[in-house]
């Protein structure tokens, strides 16, 4: 079995994002950017099912621009066996993102995508569904549990109103939920060894797709401001300050 | 043209988010018409029609849709698109499951999760866990729009008698098949509509240091919600998860306890209408978004606040 695994660079999770001043987006320059973080759990648990011996391949493939090169790299060292760059430059959206995965895959022939359930940059939680919806493959969304069977997979799926089980035969596309394991840190051995593993690159424009925006982003601006608030000394305080300044209690 | 609504139901009852992206989806066109797809879903479908700002209800029954699986529901919903300038649901997990399948095939660039309708085309939505907003405008055709729901009132629910047309559904996927739903019974009201909601973060420590915040929640009638931080080491179920990528709420009082206040957390929260934290550490980010802090030990204060909400007279429910 072969598995695919999509993984996205965007701004770390621990920075304080800014909005440009001009409106046109937000600050990127000389901020620590890394792996999308579910798509560490997508990597993570197709490496794992590499391990467990039911896969053969693992192979990590990112879209963006020169820099998102490293996320592959990184998927390498914690044990993708290779990688597939696929440049362009600009904001790509989810639909033209699952049309350049459908060309990979039609390509590659893997059993299984993975990805994370969403990007924590756009929040728009699209690709892996659009790509099962153009491949006509099931999806297994908001993953938090993936047992393998023979042609098919069982998987838990996180949902607002608990959880649901699903079974999906393969080929199949599963978005991962940052529950679903915890992603190992690369060693240095191993980061050093991924440098060495084969990374293939790939022009989105020599795939036949068409990345042009359908959304016109107008402006970017910052959410309002809350009013600062104030410090209470005692329970009581608060208390008297819900039921007769606030009025909610 | 006309706004297509993707009801979510329990074969029963339109669930609660539906009606307010019924709002949501007015706002975008008056022709309002809502699709129910399930099973032995009569009931659902004459509560559509009750809904006084919905003009037509399309309601299509079949077994197919007895567990409302994207795979069935998206061929159903792509017979029934012709008319439709829009196709939209709520972005809670039923529709972030959804909608992408519906609009990857019907080639367009999907809106997700607008918190406001500026026009036909345009619309205002967060981005990068809301700490940014912004405005996007579709060019396609035929617009694939996710609501979040915590951003508009719910619509009224009865008073309307919008026509009922039954229609076909379309193939059944047969390469995917539901097991189980392991729903998690309540009497509290629904974390994403509640009037109050306290939330417990890492600073409970374990499960059952919980039933401090459930006493609250009792004399509250709050519903409980975590941070992820809570929800990874087990303390509670995923369902109670409060931020980026598990609820967002909007409740008019948010009590965060033991909760230092990630952007992640924040972004589930934050535009809650009063906010209290609680936490020893006066530094914690969440006190940069709480209209009232207390830095205490949440296991002194919980204690006292359960007390101090017995001496008072009334209770707003």
């Amino acid at each position: 079995m072969k598995i695919l695994v999509a993984v996205k660079r965007v701004i770390d999770y621990n920075v304080q994002v800014r909005v440009k001043d001009d409106g046109t987006g937000v600050v990127t320059d000389n901020v620590k950017m890394s792996t999308n973080p579910p798509d560490d759990n997508a990597i993570e648990e197709a490496v794992k099912i590499k391990e467990s011996g039911k896969a053969k391949e693992v192979v990590a493939i990112t879209i963006g621009d020169d820099k998102a090169q490293e996320t592959v790299r990184k998927a390498l060292a914690v044990g993708a066996d290779r990688g597939i760059h696929v440049k362009v430059d600009g904001i790509v959206e989810p639909l033209a993102v699952s049309k350049i995965l459908k060309k990979i895959v039609e390509k590659e022939n893997p059993d299984l995508v993975f990805m994370g359930k969403q990007a924590i940059d756009d929040d728009c939680n699209q690709t892996g569904q659009m790509l099962a919806a153009i491949l006509n493959w099931p999806q297994a969304t908001f993953a938090s549990k993936i047992e393998v069977k023979e042609k098919s997979l069982e998987v838990t799926r996180e949902i607002d109103e608990g959880l649901e089980t699903i079974e999906v035969n393969i080929p199949a596309i599963v978005t991962c939920d940052l529950r679903l394991n915890e992603p190992r840190y690369a060693s240095l051995p191993n980061i050093m060894k991924a440098k060495k593993k084969p990374l293939e690159q790939l022009n989105a424009s020599d795939l036949g797709v068409d990345t042009k925006a359908r959304i016109e982003q107008i402006k970017v601006e910052e959410p309002p401001k809350r009013k600062a608030g104030i410090k209470v000394a005692s329970v009581s305080e608060l208390v008297q300050k819900l039921k007769n300044e606030a009025k909610v209690i | 043209m006309s706004v297509l609504l993707i009801a979510e139901h329990n074969n029963t009852d339109l669930r609660p988010f539906t009606f307010n992206a019924a709002t949501a989806a007015s706002k975008i066109n008056e022709d309002l018409h809502i699709l129910v797809l399930g099973n032995k879903s009569d009931s659902v479908a004459k509560a559509a029609s009750e809904i006084p700002l919905v003009k037509k209800v399309i309601h299509v029954d079949n077994e197919i849709f007895d567990n409302f699986t994207a795979e069935n529901y998206t061929s159903t919903i792509l017979k029934h698109v012709d008319n439709y300038s829009h196709i939209v649901c709520s972005a809670n997990t039923f529709g972030k499951n959804l909608m992408p399948r519906v609009a990857a095939l019907l080639d367009t660039s999907q809106v997700s999760d607008i918190v406001n309708v500026i026009s036909e085309d345009t619309f205002l939505r967060p981005i990068y866990a809301g700490n940014a907003f912004a405005t996007v405008k579709s060019t396609d055709k035929k617009k694939c729009v996710t609501i979040r729901p915590t951003s508009f009132d719910p619509a009224t629910s009865t008073g309307g008698s919008a026509e009922i047309v039954k229609s076909e559904p379309g193939d059944k996927f047969e390469s995917s098949k539901f097991v189980k739903r392991e729903e998690i019974k309540s009497d509290r009201p629904e974390l994403g509509t509640a009037r109050v909601v306290i939330s417990g973060g890492r600073g409970m420590q374990n499960s059952d240091n919980f039933k401090l915040i459930t006493a609250i929640a009792d004399k509250l009638n709050a519903a409980i919600g975590a941070s992820r931080a809570a929800v990874d080491a087990g303390y509670i179920t995923n369902d109670h998860q409060v931020g980026q990528t598990g609820k967002v709420v909007v409740p008019d009082l948010y009590i965060a306890v033991g909760i230092s206040g990630a952007i992640q957390h924040l972004a589930g929260m934050k535009e809650s209408k009063v906010i209290v934290a609680i936490n020893k550490d006066g530094e914690a980010p969440i006190f940069s978004v709480a209209d009232y802090g207390l830095e205490a030990d949440l296991f002194e204060a919980l204690p006292q606040f359960l007390e101090e909400l017995n001496k008072l007279n009334t209770i707003q429910k």
